[in-house]
């Protein structure tokens, strides 16, 4: 057996889970930690310059792999400033783990000098969490940790480390569980087989189906499976924010995306449907519109892993709990005996009312000479990027351009803060998508609001030479408030514009980078082509665009899916 | 509607809070909670009397099931069950004919007093939470209530139904 400090225990356990990053920033409570890391090379750490983008980053390095995200922080302040990043990979069910440091345990509760209740202030925004009482238990907090924000609906996991048990003075015996079982947690993962059935049948029977595929389809892998169900169903496929990619967006089956900023035909086809199958998604407002005036005509079929997520905000007619790869080859085992070669016929119908649905070309959109469009950013961006980048976004209008005009073609390519909405996350989480695939291309789309929420990290990128692009589609103002004001308050842009704009092409440089500033349309595509043709370094593009666009569709509030707004001027 | 929600959890620190915590951020009612310890040390069993529509009540029962240390949750209100509450009273006896009185009343409920002062006794009472409700009433008639502490609502399923890991 080894003896070993409880400092290089956190290290060694790392080690066997499998961690190769860590995402940190030292401090007091950590310092033994931070000291047995130095002591080896097997696990690397990326020094930040502020706590909550050591947890974004964590969290696009595990959106992009579907590994876990490791954090390390100190007590006190360094652990508060995780929490925002917490909230967001908890909203959008993120593996990662974040291991905080603690005040030595006999001056817990005493006001220590950086103190504070990480487990308390965490618990509404973890799936679980350890406060971890001696060294030999450190082991096992850890192996646990990863196991439960791993398995099951995935999410973050803090595991509070109070100085004393890591003391580099002491040893104690190192073993480390062969593997973890746990009596009061126990995901299930297939679905029941008379559910299955029921469901099978009620797919075949329907004359107006719709797949509706969220976040849960990328995070068990399905996406092949949804493809191959689709296929063979002939059913349109529609994806949410968090779903999309897990069904290819140029798929001739894919309806774009649903809900509040969802295509005419997506959410046309879901309020006429006649049998909804969700994979993976949780009928959240932002799809739902009024639940009230949900999908009238839809029997409802719900398959989720998290048993909390099903008939919480709309009815599901046939619940089936699993994980969603599971619960699709479940149902193929029972397709496969059935023929259905007749779906192209059956469904010929349907197809007709969608293609003219979409023959209405809800993203279509003027480009005049004067002004650049965001539009046309995200559509210049794709063809440069041939479809193939990571493309993390921040939170705003730039997001629903990224989301709507940037079709992506595989899952974990697009990385986004979809349930908590965290503006600053897009940056971090690029550099964590650019950790875990050196050699790729890593996109930030953001704006001019957001990126300044977690800029500092461009200090990081230098450091690590992470050589990725930032498409900033700067409006001097912040977009989507501004959109709200101009429909719901008169155009009364209460403190959504900003009069004191950096430089972005002088503060890039001054961090070491390159900045392009685009200002006229003719410009765009010679800016873009240098911008990627600079394989080895950092570029932010700052791009002047459009002020006054709005981004449409957007659903009309306490109307059903389809009650939307198409323009400025047009509604459905 | 009341439903009684019997809960068994693992005996480890921060496992309640996580309970209270869940009811307080999803906004569900706790008209009443009582913990301890099972027979089996290393586990919890705990008792919830909350109310809503049966949306609401599902959502608990599944929001509590979700949680790591949770290993079991039953609504006990679902099937027949015995339930009781402890009460401990504090009720004024100035003179002969409160003393009396209440004296009475703890026969009547088939109370007990356990603790005897000059101007006060102190009534140990069992049963459904009615029953409580009814004897502070009944008692409130006639002499002054100085104090009183309710441990909340625990429960068993009847029959061969049980709660077990």
């Amino acid at each position: 057996m080894k003896m070993m400090s409880g400092a290089a225990m956190v290290v060694q356990a790392l080690k066997d889970v499998g961690v190769e990053h860590v995402f940190g920033y030292p401090g007091g409570a950590v310092l033994d930690i931070y000291d047995a890391l130095f002591a080896q090379d097997d696990v690397k750490h990326v020094l930040v310059r502020h706590e909550q983008a050591a947890a974004h980053m964590a969290d696009g390095y595990a959106r992009s792999t579907g590994k876990t995200g490791t954090v390390l922080v100190t007590s006190g302040p360094g652990a508060t400033n995780t929490l925002t990043g917490i909230a967001t990979a908890y909203m959008d069910s993120i593996p990662m783990v974040v291991l905080s440091g603690q005040v030595p345990s006999q001056h817990i509760g005493e006001d220590a000098f950086q103190e504070t209740d990480m487990v308390g202030c965490s618990r509404p925004v973890v799936k679980h969490s350890f406060l971890v009482k001696r060294a030999v238990d450190i082991p096992e907090a850890i192996a646990k940790a990863y196991y439960i924000a791993g398995s099951g609906r995935p999410g973050p996991v803090v595991v509070d480390l109070p100085k004393d048990i890591v003391n580099v003075q002491e040893s104690h015996p190192y073993v480390f569980p062969e593997s973890v079982a746990m009596r009061s947690y126990n995901p299930t993962r297939k679905g029941h087989p008379k559910q299955i059935k029921t469901a099978v049948k009620a797919l075949v029977a329907a004359k107006r189906p719709v797949l509706y595929v969220g976040g849960g389809a990328i995070a068990a892998n399905a996406d092949a499976l949804v493809t191959k169900l689709a296929e063979r169903l002939n059913a349109p496929v529609t994806c949410t924010l968090m779903g999309l990619g897990a069904f290819p967006g140029t798929h001739p089956q894919f309806i774009g995306m649903l809900g509040m900023h969802g295509t005419l035909e997506a959410n046309k086809t879901m309020h006429n449907s006649d049998c909804i199958l969700a994979l993976g998604a949780r009928f959240d407002d932002r799809v739902t519109n009024n639940v009230d005036k949900f999908c009238p005509h839809a029997n409802i079929i719900h398959v989720d892993i998290d048993p909390t997520s099903i008939s919480k905000t709309v009815n599901a007619h046939i619940p089936v709990v699993g994980s969603v790869d599971t619960v699709v080859e479940q149902i193929f085992s029972v397709l496969d005996k059935q023929d259905v070669s007749d779906q192209k016929e059956k469904l010929e119908d349907w197809w007709k009312q969608i293609d003219q649905w979409r023959s209405r070309k809800c993203l279509n959109y003027e480009q005049p000479e004067d002004v650049i469009k965001p539009q046309r950013v995200i559509e210049s961006l794709y063809r440069h990027t041939k479809g193939e980048a990571f493309v993390s976004s921040d939170v705003g209008q730039h997001q629903m351009f990224a989301a709507l005009y940037y079709p992506y073609l595989k899952p974990r390519q697009w990385i986004n803060s979809g349930g908590l909405g965290t503006m600053g996350f897009g940056l971090p989480a690029a550099m964590g998508v650019q950790f875990a695939h050196p050699g790729a291309t890593s996109v930030v789309v953001t704006g001019d609001g957001s990126i300044q929420m977690n800029i500092q990290e461009l200090s990081t990128c230098l450091q690590y030479n992470l050589p990725i692009k930032i498409i900033s589609l700067n409006n001097r103002a912040l977009g989507m408030v501004r959109q709200w004001q101009d429909m719901i308050y008169k155009g009364r842009h209460s403190h959504s514009y900003m009069e004191s704009m950096p430089d972005f092409v002088k503060l890039a440089e001054a961090y070491g980078h390159v900045g392009i500033q685009v200002n006229h349309l003719d410009e765009l595509e010679d800016a873009m082509a240098r911008c990627f043709a600079e394989k080895d370094r950092l570029v932010f593009m700052d791009i002047n665009v459009d002020q006054n666009e709005h981004v449409y569709p957007m659903q009309i509030k306490y109307g059903a899916m389809d009650d939307m707004r198409l323009s400025k001027t047009e509604r459905t | 509607m009341k439903r009684i929600l019997s809960v068994l959890m693992e005996n480890a620190p921060g496992a309640l809070s996580r309970i209270v915590g869940l009811f307080s951020q999803r906004g569900y009612n706790v008209d009443s909670l009582c913990v301890a310890p099972t027979d089996d040390p290393s586990l919890s069993r705990l008792t919830i009397v909350s109310h809503g529509d049966d949306k609401v009540i599902e959502q608990i029962t599944k929001q509590v099931n979700k949680l790591v240390d949770v290993l079991k949750v039953t609504d006990l209100t679902d099937g027949s069950h015995v339930e009781r509450e402890l009460m401990l009273i504090k009720v004024a006896t100035r003179n002969e004919l409160a003393r009396a009185e209440v004296k009475r009343n703890v026969d009547i409920f088939r109370a007990r007093i356990v603790d005897v002062h000059s101007s006060n006794y102190t009534i140990e009472i069992t049963g459904t939470s009615d029953k409580l409700d009814a004897f502070s009433q009944t008692i409130a008639q006639s002499t002054e209530i100085i104090e009183s502490s309710r441990t909340g609502v625990c429960g068993l399923a009847r029959g061969e139904k049980a709660l077990r890991p």
